[in-house]
């Protein structure tokens, strides 16, 4: 059970920050908190394909001393798909945080709450 | 190879330079005509490319870059997907004219070119989301789309609709993360990406009764995150919002064409992937169908006590993707052929309601509240009629779409094997309360003339849209046959 866990860790831990983040983008009312969790949700993900990606005792598939031989190498794909995601998720918070930035100058505030309720005031 | 075969990624390419180029270009009116030639161009384009592929009968994967499978990029096309793209690039076009006049109303001088930036970037998405051979390519297009469907909503630049995108947004971002996540796993138990291959493994992982679970949890999660894109009851909540504030034009693309991006590629991804074996062994279609029948019954129930016409329109678009998700959820391939001809017949049928009545209320200073477009029909006979036509074929009238697709899911339910009654009971009751909501609102524009409503300016482009659109649907509810035909012969090439 415990080497299950050991053998696991990064798997185990991307899960527990997955569903943290996703919860509270789901549950929580401040914009800016929700941009956050979303990074987390994200970055979870990365965890795991970047722990997947690995295999110990090799390295990144970058030619040094002319050793072409795949097995002293590990598969840079991954890498190359956690660095996608790191581009979506980038330009992602960039657009939301103009959005909030733009809510806020509306309502003068970030909590969702606050908002719909000036926006209920305002008889929109 | 023809050179038919490489008018899909041309077209990709085609709508996604245009983009680039459109950020720098300058002049609003050059934008949007622009835009408007691009989404005809690939139109013409992928009309051209069915003929050769429905001649041809096969499908084929087409690489790109140098590097073959399994390390490369690829998309996949057939019959299925060159009529998807052809119809997804002439309602776009549609939409564009028809919300022409109150695009230029609603949206900043300035910043006209960056809207049809993100018209055309919607229209290369759609176009990957259908075509794409390789899971990654289909979540960053996910993202791709997700920001330029919420920057739709938000062009209009108004309190309501800061507030729509930004829920639209997480709860896009929400699904996105849910399909990144499968993606990840999937990649973790089979190493691959490309769809040819991922296919082997997940047979070969399924053969051998391992990863079972693991295979469970990736189809409920890409279910769900795409379900979620897609307005699958009980994540419908943003919808309405954000169909219903954003103006004309974006209001039919997103309704007409963008949350039927992702149920493409949920069914491509059941077809091609998993195997309609799989999903059933697990049961995700009971839940598929559950969820549909629901967004069904409690989406018409909304529009029912809505008085915003938009916002009942947004509604009803929950309901009709209900219909879809209930097709998925028959689980057999006569249920799939039917939920991909109700997305056909939806993509014509809810932009013509939308750029409608756009036009209607264009009489009464663009007051879309039921009330306000009271007798509006008279200024603008030609928008009454299309709303006419658009909600018959709602209500499943014979000669429109929307009965076809009835018919086809009714027919669908009858060969599967179970669920015979819950479909016809569901169908039946749903055109009942689709017919007390369209029904009254027809009426409603037909009545007596409003004294202050003024004659409707002449809009040329409007017009056409109208009358192309609602030609659409009457050669879906004519015709549907051959269609009928050319989408399963599209589903056994997948």
């Amino acid at each position: 059970m415990l080497s299950l866990i050991i053998d696991n860790r990064f798997a185990i831990a991307a899960v527990i920050l997955f569903v943290t983040g996703f919860a509270n983008m789901m549950l929580h009312p401040n914009l800016i908190k929700k941009v956050v969790s979303f990074n987390i949700m994200d970055s979870a993900t990365f965890l795991l394909l970047a722990s997947r990606g690995m295999i110990a005792g090799r390295t990144a598939a970058i030619l040094t001393d002319g050793g072409a031989d795949p097995s002293r190498y590990v598969n840079p794909i991954p890498a190359g798909l956690v660095l996608t995601g790191i581009v979506v998720s980038v330009s992602v918070s960039a657009f939301s945080l103009a959005l909030i930035q733009r809510l806020y100058d509306a309502y003068g505030s970030v909590d969702l709450r606050d908002i719909l309720e000036a926006m209920k005031k305002k008889g929109e | 190879m023809p050179f038919a075969w490489n008018l899909p990624y041309l077209s990709v390419f085609l709508a996604m330079v245009t983009a680039i180029l459109l950020s720098v270009l300058p002049g609003a009116k050059k934008a949007y005509w622009l835009t408007v030639g691009v989404s005809a161009a690939v139109t013409i384009m992928s009309l051209v490319f069915l003929v050769f592929i429905v001649r041809a009968d096969a499908s084929y994967a087409f690489t790109m870059g140098k590097f073959p499978a399994p390390f490369g990029n690829e998309i996949k096309f057939g019959p299925l997907q060159g009529l998807f793209a052809s119809v997804f690039a002439a309602v776009m076009c549609l939409s564009l004219l028809g919300g022409r006049e109150e695009l230029f109303e609603d949206v900043d001088e300035k910043k006209m070119g960056l809207a049809c930036v993100m018209f055309n970037m919607i229209l290369a998405s759609l176009l990957v989301l259908t075509y794409t051979n390789d899971a990654f390519t289909a979540y960053v297009f996910i993202e791709i789309s997700t920001i330029a469907a919420c920057a739709l909503v938000m062009i209009k630049d108004s309190g309501p609709t800061l507030v729509a995108t930004i829920r639209y947004l997480f709860m896009s971002l929400l699904g996105s993360g849910l399909f990144l996540f499968s993606v990840i796993l999937l990649y973790a138990i089979t190493g691959h990406l490309l769809m040819p291959q991922l296919t082997g493994s997940v047979a070969k992982l399924m053969a051998d009764g391992s990863y079972a679970k693991v295979i469970a949890l990736i189809l409920a999660m890409m279910t769900a995150g795409l379900g979620v894109k897609s307005a699958m009851f009980p994540f419908h909540r943003w919808l309405p919002d954000a169909h219903g504030t954003a103006t004309t034009t974006s209001s039919a693309v997103l309704s007409g064409l963008v949350v039927k991006g992702y149920a493409v590629l949920l069914m491509t991804m059941y077809c091609r992937v998993f195997t309609l074996d799989t999903v059933r062994s697990f049961h995700i279609h009971d839940a598929v169908f559950a969820l549909g029948f629901c967004g069904m019954i409690l989406g018409s129930v909304m529009a029912l006590r809505e008085t915003h016409a938009k916002r009942m329109l947004a509604y009803s678009s929950v309901a009709q993707l209900g219909y879809v998700f209930m097709g998925i959820g028959l689980g057999t391939p006569a249920g799939i052929a039917a939920a991909c001809f109700q997305i056909l017949a939806h993509a014509f049928t809810k932009p013509l309601l939308f750029v409608s009545v756009g036009r209607l209320a264009s009489a009464v200073g663009h007051d879309k509240q039921l009330r306000a477009l009271r007798g509006t029909a008279w200024s603008c006979p030609l928008a009454g009629l299309g709303f006419g036509i658009g909600a018959l074929s709602m209500m499943g009238i014979p000669l429109f779409g929307g009965f076809a697709a009835k018919v086809n899911f009714s027919t669908a339910s009858i060969f599967g094997d179970e669920k015979i009654a819950l479909t016809l009971f569901v169908l039946a009751l749903s055109s009942i309360l689709n017919a007390l909501y369209y029904l009254p609102a027809v009426i409603n524009i037909w009545s007596d003339r409003r004294p202050d409503a003024v004659k409707a300016e002449k809009d040329v482009t409007a017009t056409a849209a109208i009358i192309l659109l609602a030609c659409g649907v009457l050669f879906l509810g004519l015709r549907f046959t051959p269609v009928m035909d050319l989408i399963v012969r599209g589903l056994e090439l997948m």
